[in-house]
């Protein structure tokens, strides 16, 4: 197969389809070989540990990920792009599955453009977050792992859902998605006003996921931040999530984010630091 | 769920030229949350031996006061100061003292020897969690890190080094392998230890 033969060229026939497993029950071979939860020793080990959020303010919405991916304990990478640019107004987020993640948004896409050429209009984000999660909910139990935030613009203003592998499909103003998640709601739901500026928007998503990165064996090594406007998605910029901890996130020096960056001296417990001396 | 990797963190240690150098992270966990970036695991045991301990942390307090106990009595009894060697297979005894019931630490032994004629040898060793000592030549490894430091410093070390050129190899071995390892890192420290000092320094070192 291949040109419009092959991948989402041969939509013509509906939903793609898979080779499965030639075994009486596949989706069971495939727990057997895949599932770390339920045999933390199997073989085949897939992509787990991550720290994803989105928010819904006044500006817009507000979309920030870590980059890290393990295999285990294995740290397999720290640049994975856990943003996934569906089209100019539609974002997903990964986590869980990061192959189920980004196949499924990029079908997604595809979907959101026919839906366009059918209707000469965008479709909201609230229908494109209901395909997907239909699309997952006729393979539950096949063993696709996803929990994404799909987040745009539409009709109604800034829009942000949540949809996951068991078919839940949530509308909300704040979630958080991953193994970090707690650490990130955290800080979220302390600092969180619908009325934030836009400046103190992106740096609340920024300490939200540097806090999930820094207490998370499973998340770290940089933050990815995205902001949705009226007018569609912008890219803001990358961190570096120990930059941030010792330095914070502009160019100048001396607003770590970091605990004992900041009590440096102010406590009895925590001396100046003695780095480099002998 | 293994004990050995409930609280992550690794230990390494290095020949040099008429020196030995040992090198830790500093994080203590609870699996996937980071509970304290300032948990020592290498301790001195005389002027020039230490001993890393990397695995279940509630037996690296208790394996340390263990041996401080057993070295302050040897050197009390003999009168003398205990060699890298003996203190070895004192650390290995006790180890598999406790064969059917381990403690969940694999240690890691460095320091420099007196030979009889009084000349100072480099001496490092590691153990299993049950006492299987192996001594090496060039450097040994342990802890949730292991395989990475392995490849590392597989890569990175060489015979022969002075002090300060085997202060950046530990330090650049040990900082790339934990980066590479969920459950180490957050915070880093080395010693050298040369035939007049110990050259010890805490690493700026990446924290998530």
């Amino acid at each position: 197969m291949w040109g419009s033969q092959a991948g989402f060229g041969s939509l013509v026939k509906g939903v793609p389809s898979f080779v499965i497993p030639s075994v009486p029950d596949p989706a069971a071979f495939l727990r057997l070989h895949t599932d770390d939860h339920a045999d933390p020793s199997c073989k085949i080990k897939i992509q787990h540990g991550t720290t994803t959020l989105a928010f819904r303010y006044q500006g817009g919405v507000i979309v920030a990920v870590d980059s890290r991916a393990t295999a285990g304990s294995y740290v397999a990478s720290g640049t994975v792009k856990k943003v996934i640019e569906i089209n100019p107004y539609l974002l997903g987020t990964m986590a869980g599955g990061a192959a189920d993640c980004q196949y499924w948004e990029t079908y997604l896409g595809v979907h959101c453009r026919l839906h366009e050429l059918r209707n000469r209009e965008r479709i909201s984000v609230s229908a494109a977050s209901k395909y997907l999660s239909n699309l997952v909910y006729s393979y539950k139990g096949m063993g696709l792992s996803m929990g994404t935030m799909i987040c745009g613009w539409d009709k109604t203003g800034p829009a942000l859902f949540y949809v996951d592998s068991d078919g839940t499909r949530l509308k909300g103003n704040i979630f958080s998605v991953g193994s970090g998640s707690t650490f990130a709601y955290g800080v979220l739901d302390q600092e969180y006003r619908w009325d934030l500026p836009d400046e103190e928007a992106q740096e609340l998503a920024r300490r939200s996921i540097y806090a999930a990165g820094h207490r998370d064996a499973f998340s770290g090594n940089t933050c990815n931040l995205y902001q949705v406007k009226e007018d569609g998605w912008q890219f803001i910029g990358n961190y570096d999530i120990t930059k941030l901890h010792y330095d914070g996130p502009g160019e100048a020096p001396g607003n770590g984010y970091g605990y004992d960056i900041r009590v440096e001296g102010q406590t009895s417990t925590d001396l100046p630091a003695t780095a480099g001396q002998a | 769920m293994s004990a050995l990797e409930y609280n992550g963190g690794s230990v390494i240690a290095m020949v040099g030229k008429d020196c030995v150098a040992i090198a830790s992270d500093l994080r203590l966990g609870t699996q996937a949350l980071g509970i304290s970036s300032n948990f020592q695991r290498v301790f001195p045991m005389t002027d020039r031996l230490y001993v890393g301990l990397p695995g279940l942390g509630t037996d690296v307090t208790t394996l340390y006061e263990r041996f401080r106990y057993r070295v302050n009595m040897y050197t009390i009894k003999e009168e003398r100061e205990i060699n890298p060697e003996t203190f070895a297979h004192m650390v290995s005894s006790t180890l598999y003292q406790h064969r059917f019931g381990p403690y969940f630490i694999e240690p890691v032994v460095a320091g420099l020897s007196k030979s009889p004629t009084g000349a100072l040898k480099p001496f490092i060793a590691a153990m299993d969690l049950i006492g299987c000592i192996n001594f090496a030549k060039d450097f040994v490894v342990a802890g949730t890190a292991s395989s990475k430091l392995y490849g590392v410093a597989e890569g990175l070390w060489e015979p022969d080094l002075e002090p300060e050129d085997l202060f950046e190899t530990i330090s650049q071995t040990l900082l790339n392998a934990v980066d590479r390892d969920a459950f180490s890192g957050w915070g880093a420290v080395v010693h050298v230890i040369t035939k007049d000092r110990v050259i010890s320094r805490t690493l700026k070192a990446r924290m998530d």
